[in-house]
């Protein structure tokens, strides 16, 4: 570094000199894009947001099952006491409720998108009790394991069948929540700038969420129905 | 929380510029990611202080083991066992990791990007609570019966799995495993915010090869803990019904505790092992990075030189943080994984010694001819890469599989990561304390007290921890609470340590002592230091002292910062003063004194 200018007092003087350009209150030094904050701060929202917080939730979520899923693979060689359950005949009927609720939730985003809002509001309603209906499936294949005397603590597989799809319909039930709210949303609509962008976004996060837990669940099933 | 959402997101653009007016909603409850920063600070240094405290009381029992104090009485070796968790588990958790991140990257990501808040501040809020909610959790758990967990922070199972192993392995270790869960939760929303702000709220011109190496390491940080807490959250609930509801995930059979056949079959403690250290490695990284990304931005700031090699410092973060994921093996060498493996994590582990020197070497071109101005920030920052170096150099030892089998669980291991991940990042959260309180509370500390704080610490801690080396490697193993019975020594070999253990818990008392001094100068500073009227009083580049000391609600006051370039721009020939502003527009040598260039003058 060549020539160097370190005097403070020049640099008492250059600030005063930021300071006092046109905008003596405001506190940056200079160079913001003063003349442009009007259009600036109206398109300042950007759908972007919800998106990529949604993509990061799920790399955690990912996580998550990857580290059960690679327990469950060490646990299922580690020790010969691995005595794979029979399937609840019942889960067939939870895959089918959960791919119709992805199907139906897609019909309600469609309508969203061509301005049906009623139909929207009816289709959502609909994804939302075939959540519920998946759940409630689900317990009924819990109910039904405990019927025959297979617990949690059983053996391993047992062990993780619970485990897994207890994760598992945890997280769809956070999904379900996220639909009520989306509901709440269009039934109770406030000023807002951007309304419509922001009803989007928001429709589109849940949906990534919610077609990932149908994804994920194919994949649990798969695992621990197929890999045993 | 959706109500509390509704109502931020509908009055965040009418209401942008006005800070909520009651106190609960100011102070308590904000949203404003500059306060919740500042929340962060204060649990870290609650948490610090009791984790503090408790390594002294260790101190004391190995020294004197058969005194009796007052009010605590004798340190039983259960007890002493008690303490070494909760005080690694605290340090880790709730002070390496939330003061840098949370702390610090919570108040100045945002300000250092240009932005008026994180992308969610609701979200933002609720991981702070969390968290505190996590520490409450785990300090109750030295007021259960049979007191807190004795487990050691990484909780091996099969001990940590079954109740009756010992003196608060019941409920103690319940609730330490709820507290960790807790934790992992707050942990990523937190990260999930980062992520999501830095890549979405940066101001104009504020591209990626823009940004301070703060922000830079905060960004790699959060994308470790979004990665690596949701296996030790995974592994959590695994032990948790291991301990509970009596599944044999970690639990091998024929286990006897206590005489009693456990009932638990087939399950693998390796297993924990993997899942933990899959966490706990990256761990490390998520406690130092931060630190690296200050000290980086401190030397280059006090001895007026851009930093020496940004772009490779962005690797370099990159790359230690990647290779993190791949060396958790090196933990575990002594669990009779297979050698050719153990070879691979060795090999992976030595190659982080590349790009932890690639930043090494840069900070010491960072500081070669320059105008070196010794603030107390920059002592800390020095003693940053001092401790760094130190610490490192015997990771490369630690690292390989040979030199580990032998010094596995003795002192040396001890004083390796205390000084590299423990210490190195305590300095790294003193400088930023230091550089950063001026703009934080628009009050200076005092120089003269933190100078002495300095030196004491920085001579104790060296004190404290080199002699452990030694012991290490005369072979005196840790997480033993005596070492002699009735005053008979058991092992003979460690006999002639003896003094060194005496100088080391004197060492550590003098330490302790002098960071009093540390905390009456934050304290004393916050209301009577001297006043700082001035946006920028260490003549640095970035936007944080772009804007008022304490910066306003929104960080700009309604202005959006433009950014025309990079962040070290120090004795750049030509300009007139030896630092320019990120918002400076100006070309050099044509500066006029007036900063609203905002027709593209881009540099």
């Amino acid at each position: 570094m060549g020539t160097m200018v370190t005097s403070t007092e020049k640099i008492a003087q250059t600030k005063i000199g930021l300071g006092e350009g046109k905008r003596p209150a405001g506190p940056n030094g200079g160079g913001n894009g003063h003349g442009k904050h009007g259009d600036e701060s109206s398109s300042r929202f950007t759908p972007l947001k919800y998106k990529i917080g949604m993509w990061v939730a799920l790399a955690a979520v990912t996580m998550t099952f990857t580290a059960l899923t690679s327990a469950y693979i060490v646990r299922a060689n580690s020790s010969n006491d691995w005595r794979p359950i029979e399937m609840p005949r019942i889960l067939w009927l939870s895959t089918a409720l959960i791919v119709a609720s992805s199907i139906t939730f897609e019909i309600a985003r469609y309508a969203l998108k061509r301005g049906k809002s009623s139909l929207y509001n009816r289709w959502l309603m609909l994804t939302v009790m075939l959540g519920l209906a998946f759940l409630a499936s689900q317990l009924m294949a819990w109910r039904q394991l405990v019927a025959q005397g297979i617990y949690v603590a059983s053996n391993p597989h047992s062990s993780f069948f619970y485990v897994l799809t207890g994760a598992h319909g945890l997280h769809l039930l956070g999904g379900v929540l996220g639909l009520d709210y989306l509901l709440l949303r269009s039934w109770r609509k406030g000023y807002e700038e951007h309304a419509e962008e922001r009803r989007q976004a928001r429709v589109n996060s849940v949906a990534l969420y919610w077609h990932f837990m149908d994804g994920l669940w194919i994949y649990l099933f798969l695992l621990l129905f197929l890999w045993r | 929380m959706s109500d509390a959402n509704v109502a931020h997101e509908a009055h965040e653009v009418v209401h942008r510029h006005e800070p909520p007016k009651s106190f609960i909603r100011k102070y308590i409850f904000s949203l404003d990611h500059k306060v919740i920063g500042v929340q962060y600070l204060m649990l870290a240094l609650a948490a610090v202080l009791v984790g503090m405290t408790l390594s002294i009381l260790m101190r004391f029992s190995l020294t004197w083991p058969d005194m009796n104090w007052p009010i605590i009485g004798m340190i039983k070796p259960d007890q002493y066992l008690a303490l070494l968790t909760i005080h690694g588990t605290i340090m880790v958790f709730f002070v390496l990791t939330t003061a840098p991140q949370g702390g610090f990257g919570n108040y100045f990501l945002p300000i250092q990007i240009g932005a008026e808040d994180m992308a969610f501040p609701t979200l933002n809020m609720l991981s702070f609570w969390v968290t505190l909610v996590g520490f409450i959790v785990l300090l109750m758990s030295f007021f259960v019966t049979e007191g807190a967990p004795i487990g050691g922070w990484t909780a091996y199972p099969p001990l940590s799995a079954i109740a009756s192993a010992g003196p608060g392995q019941g409920t103690g270790m319940n609730l330490w495993i709820i507290s960790i869960a807790i934790f992992c939760v707050g942990s990523l929303l937190g990260a999930l915010n980062f992520i999501t702000t830095l890549l979405n709220m940066r101001a104009k011109g504020m591209s990626l090869m823009r940004m301070p190496l703060t922000c830079w390491a905060w960004f790699t940080t959060a994308v470790l803990a979004l990665l690596a807490f949701p296996v030790l959250l995974a592994g959590g609930v695994l032990l948790f019904l291991d301990r509970n509801l009596g599944t044999s995930f970690f639990v091998p059979a024929g286990l006897y505790i206590k005489d009693v056949i456990q009932p638990h079959a087939g399950g693998s403690p390796i297993l924990w092992q993997h899942l933990f250290w899959f966490f706990g490695h990256p761990e490390v990284y998520i406690a130092i990075l931060p630190g690296m990304g200050l000290t980086s931005h401190v030397l280059s700031t006090f001895a007026r030189k851009p930093v020496f090699g940004y772009r490779a410092m962005v690797f370099a973060i990159f790359a230690i943080g990647l290779l993190g994921f791949f060396v958790w093996g090196h933990h575990m060498f002594i669990s009779g994984m297979s050698p050719y493996s153990a070879m691979a994590f060795s090999i992976l582990t030595l190659s982080i010694g590349v790009p932890s020197a690639v930043k090494t070497f840069n900070w010491i071109g960072t500081l070669w001819g320059g105008k070196i101005r010794f603030k107390v920030p920059m002592l800390f920052a020095l003693g940053f890469v001092s401790l760094f170096v130190a610490g490192g150099i015997t990771g490369l030892v630690l690292g390989q599989t040979s030199l580990d089998l032998p010094m596995h669980d003795t002192y040396f291991v001890l004083g390796h990561f205390h000084l590299v991940m423990g210490v190195a990042a305590i300095f790294g959260m003193f400088t930023g304390v230091y550089f950063w309180f001026p703009k934080i509370f628009g009050r200076f500390m005092s120089e003269r007290l933190g100078r002495i704080h300095f030196w004491i610490t920085f001579v104790g801690v060296y004190c404290i921890f080199i002699p452990m080396h030694i012991m290490g490697i005369v072979g005196m193993p840790r997480r033993y609470s005596r070492f002699a019975e009735n005053g008979q020594q058991i092992y003979y070999f460690l006999e002639s340590l003896h003094p060194l253990v005496i100088f080391v818990t004197f060492a550590a008392i003098i330490t302790f002592l002098a960071q009093f001094i540390f905390f009456f100068n934050l304290f004393w500073s916050m209301f009577k230091g001297k006043k700082c009227t001035e946006n920028n009083p260490w003549e640095a580049t970035t936007l944080e002292w772009d804007t008022t000391s304490p910066p306003p609600h929104d960080n700009f006051a309604g202005v959006h910062p433009v950014v025309y370039r990079g962040a070290y721009e120090y004795s750049v020939p030509g300009a007139p003063n030896d630092f320019v502003m990120q918002t400076d527009p100006d070309e050099f040598g044509e500066h006029e004194g007036s900063g609203d260039g905002h027709n593209g003058h881009k540099h």
